[in-house]
């Protein structure tokens, strides 16, 4: 027997092992690398898709089928480009959007930067808390046990956790969103009809065309989302070697909020628009009126999807706002602080939950006004906001080479731009026509 | 009289003849001179070039108005100095570094007090206003008259911070020494608390701090940071210095911050460091970082099991010891092998003549150095321990695993 094969060939065995483990160690190194970095982007992105957002997109499918879905790659160009510049602030800088504002512009221009966003980011809380009401109303679940429950574990969920166990929390919930995907596979949709409407624009001059598709922009791109999304990799540590793998988490997330859009004009398009039902005002409604046309599965999974998305949102957006106005104006915050170190930072957390979650519960709450009022404050919020965005990112003492580019500038300025008007319209018709989305009730 | 930066910015000033000159629009103090003394007021004239009047030439300082004590022909055009710190640009609503309450805390304005001397005032910094009454001061300024400010700031709570207390952050190190910042202060604060400023700051200040502390500081505060933070400070200092503070790092915790870094900077970080400690945190890479082997400290204190008390205390006296950590003694046999263990606190009561081996700690525990790290956990549980010896697979010790190694690795989980 020859021995010297055999130990040699074990010698060899062995050293392929290595190789492997040592493979294998390299790709779970450019995963570390990679989880390091991801949620922000990704987290972001979807609470775009909140409660109001999916009312709009309902309304949108239900009122002119597959008509608007061209307008999504336009919108997912505009919220990765904005969303990309935070997201390198955050990420060179090591500082918050609210930091920069006040080390740059000062006191008084952050404070009313903070006081509006208290406001809108309030309306925008009701509009979730109405949102999970009217996902349990499917469910059977009273909205006077829905609500409470609801701003509970809400509360709870953020208070006795850690910023990573709530991160992984809020991916799992962006998880969830496929029940669109899944409602809109059980509506049976012309998946033909539909991508050819997804790719060639289709743009109408009538007024109610028009202002639904401001509503879609004006409800995608929220100002909050700025604060949030930078605040989050300021959070995370990234630093600006791992910039490569924030951006793609930020691109990931724009599509990936679109594609659910696209599910959800899609499911109200084939069933809610094909049988005549176009006068659909929020998402509720069309989860109670897809259960007779596509069945309860569709009409479940569209409602939980709701559910969901409202809970998210809730969770996110009073955390956020209470972040940023205590980051802004110099006050202790965060959730890694204890109640005592940070007091005013965990007032305004519960307050925003408090009355947010109490006045869904008035008897005849005023909820449609609200809405407006969220989407007439997110539309006069938006410009000041993107315009100190553009402002700092072009500082070349904040951003050194990080600065944008004269292209990306280009496409910035004339996103912002394109946004702001739509906003403004929005705002305008919310306030002065009937017309508007969320006001047709 | 107590006077705020906020009322003076805007002040209109007036020459001796009573002329107006310009606007304040910012305070400079010059380190270099004197560290709270406003040395020069910058005089905005509209389109024309700005002036600065001097703090000698300053004759008195009212909430929006100044009087110089010269002509308009004597002050100097304004040229820009790195070596000004400017009140409003580097120090309102910026973070600064509170050195007594330990931590990082946003300006919110700056109080200053008059100081006459012949015939001129000086304004001096007192304290850095970080609390509410600054805060309502920045937005009401202009806007409510000054004394309708000052009385309603008088009802709010206080918090202000003493300028000697101040340490400004700037991560430029030519300007930070062009403005004589030292971080005197924060070397002498506990590494912890260090460490949690740190975190509170972004990543070019906290590389400024670092690369500005001795490196016995710099160590102890990488030690306590959260070891991402730490791999991204050490990539990015200069080798030369990094190796430097790795040095004085503990052998294990240098190797867990090794451990983080790729290959290469590792290696080279590793040639700077000097033969033995290099060494030593060498082998300490080779153990997988979820052993015993992998938390040690190869540094620990041992002495043969025969010595007297009267020996092993005149011995720890001729080394360098960190005696605010040393609890337990190794002790060896005659082979070298692992015998026991002593707690310093046995010695006290021991006789000079008495042996260690008299002493030793029941039962003889020890672990190998490749026993999972939950082996060790569950021992130091079960055995209420402070220290547990390592030992190789021919019973020779290697190394201790304290107590405090435990408990960040289960606060990691």
């Amino acid at each position: 027997m020859n021995w010297g094969t055999i130990t040699s060939g074990v010698a060899g065995l062995r050293t392929r092992g290595t190789d492997l483990q040592k493979r294998i160690r390299g790709l779970r190194r450019r995963l570390t690398l990679l989880l390091a970095v991801i949620g922000p982007g990704i987290i972001t992105s979807n609470v775009d898709n909140d409660a109001g957002g999916i009312s709009v997109y309902t309304q949108a499918g239900a009122q002119y089928g597959y008509a608007l879905l061209w307008s999504l790659i336009p919108m997912t160009i505009a919220l990765y480009v904005t969303e990309e510049m935070c997201a390198r602030m955050g990420v060179v800088t090591g500082k918050g959007l609210s930091d920069l504002i006040r080390e740059e512009f000062g006191f008084r221009s952050t404070f009313f930067v903070m006081i509006t966003g208290f406001f809108v980011d309030l309306a925008n809380v009701v509009a979730e808390f109405a949102g999970v009401a009217a996902a349990m109303q499917i469910f059977g679940v009273n909205k006077y046990i829905a609500v409470p429950t609801a701003a509970i574990i809400v509360w709870i969920l953020v208070l006795r956790g850690t910023y990573r166990q709530v991160e992984v929390i809020f991916l799992i919930a962006c998880g969830f969103y496929l029940a669109y995907f899944f409602s809109a596979i059980l509506a049976k949709p012309d998946w033909m009809e539909a991508a050819k409407h997804t790719v060639i624009p289709n743009l109408r001059f009538q007024s109610g065309y028009l202002v639904m598709l401001t509503g879609l922009v004006g409800t995608t791109i929220a100002p909050w989302q700025f604060f949030y999304l930078q605040a989050a990799f300021v959070e995370k540590k990234v630093n600006p070697r791992q910039y490569p793998q924030a951006r793609a988490d930020v691109l990931f997330g724009s599509v990936s909020c679109m594609v659910i859009v696209f599910f959800i004009i899609v499911c109200t398009a084939a069933t809610l628009y094909a049988s005549g039902h176009r006068d659909i005002n929020d998402a509720g409604q069309a989860a109670q009126a897809l259960i007779p046309l596509a069945g309860r599965g569709a009409g479940i999974l569209f409602a939980f999807g709701l559910l969901n998305a409202s809970l998210f949102a809730a969770s996110i957006l009073p955390l956020s706002t209470a972040h940023v106005i205590c980051e802004g104006l110099g006050f202790e915050a965060g959730i890694d602080h204890k109640f005592k170190e940070a007091p005013i930072f965990y007032w305004l957390y519960t307050v925003l939950i408090a009355v947010g979650a109490g006045i869904v519960l008035l008897p005849h709450a005023p909820l449609w006004k609200i809405l407006i009022f969220s989407q007439v404050g997110n539309g006069i919020w938006l410009p000041v906001v993107v315009i100190f965005i553009l402002l700092l990112v072009n500082r070349r003492d904040l951003m050194g080479d990080y600065v944008n580019t004269l292209t990306f500038n280009i496409i910035a300025w004339v996103t912002a731009i394109a946004m702001i008007v739509l906003t403004l319209v929005l705002a305008y018709t919310a306030l002065f026509q009937s017309a508007a989305p969320a006001v047709t009730h | 009289m107590q006077l705020y930066a906020t009322e003076l910015m805007g002040a209109e000033a007036y020459d001796a003849q009573g002329n107006f000159v310009g606007r304040v629009r910012e305070f400079f103090i010059e380190p270099a001179e004197q560290a709270n003394r406003v040395a020069y007021f910058l005089l905005s004239r509209g389109k024309f070039q700005p002036l600065v009047a001097r703090h000698d030439q300053v004759a008195s300082v009212a909430p929006g108005t100044m009087r110089l004590s010269v002509g308009e022909r004597a002050l100097a055009l304004y040229q820009p100095n790195e070596a000004w710190l400017a009140v409003q640009k580097d120090l309102l609503d910026q973070q600064i570094i509170d050195t007594s309450g330990r931590k990082v805390v946003r300006v919110n304005d700056v109080d200053l007090v008059e100081f006459r001397t012949n015939g001129t005032v000086e304004l001096r910094l007192t304290q850095v206003d970080v609390g509410l009454p600054g805060a309502v001061r920045r937005l009401l300024q202009g806007v409510v008259s000054p004394g309708v400010i000052r009385k309603l700031q008088s009802k709010l709570p206080q918090r202000a911070i003493l300028w000697e207390f101040v340490n400004l952050i700037e991560p430029d190190p030519l300007r930070r020494v062009k403005l004589r910042i030292t971080h005197e202060k924060l070397e002498d604060l506990h590494p912890a608390d260090l460490a949690e400023i740190m975190e509170a700051l972004s990543a070019a200040e906290r590389q400024g701090i670092i690369a500005s502390l001795d490196e016995e500081t710099a160590a102890a505060v990488l030690a306590e940071l959260d070891a991402r933070l730490t791999t991204q400070i050490v990539e990015k200092l200069d080798p030369e210095k990094a190796a430097d503070i790795l040095e004085e790092m503990a052998p294990d915790a240098a190797a867990d911050v090794l451990a983080e870094l790729t290959k290469e900077t590792s290696e080279e970080l590793l040639e700077e460091m000097p033969g033995q400690e290099a060494d030593e945190v060498r082998e300490l890479l080779t153990f997988d970082p979820a052993t015993a082997g992998g938390m040690m400290n190869p540094e620990f204190v041992f002495v043969g099991e025969v010595s007297t008390r009267e020996e092993v205390l005149q011995w720890i006296q001729t080394q360098d010891v960190n005696l605010d950590q040393l609890d337990t003694i190794v002790l060896l046999d005659s082979a070298a092998q692992f015998s026991g263990t002593v707690a310093v606190a046995r010695l006290l009561l021991a006789a000079p003549e008495q042996q260690l081996a008299e002493l030793k700690t029941e039962p003889l525990l020890s672990v190998p150095v490749d026993a999972d790290e939950k082996e060790a956990f569950e021992l130091f549980d079960k055995y209420n321990l402070r220290m547990l010896t390592v030992v190789d697979r021919d019973k020779h010790p290697i190394g201790t695993i304290t107590v405090d190694d435990v408990v960040s690795r289960l606060m990691k989980k």
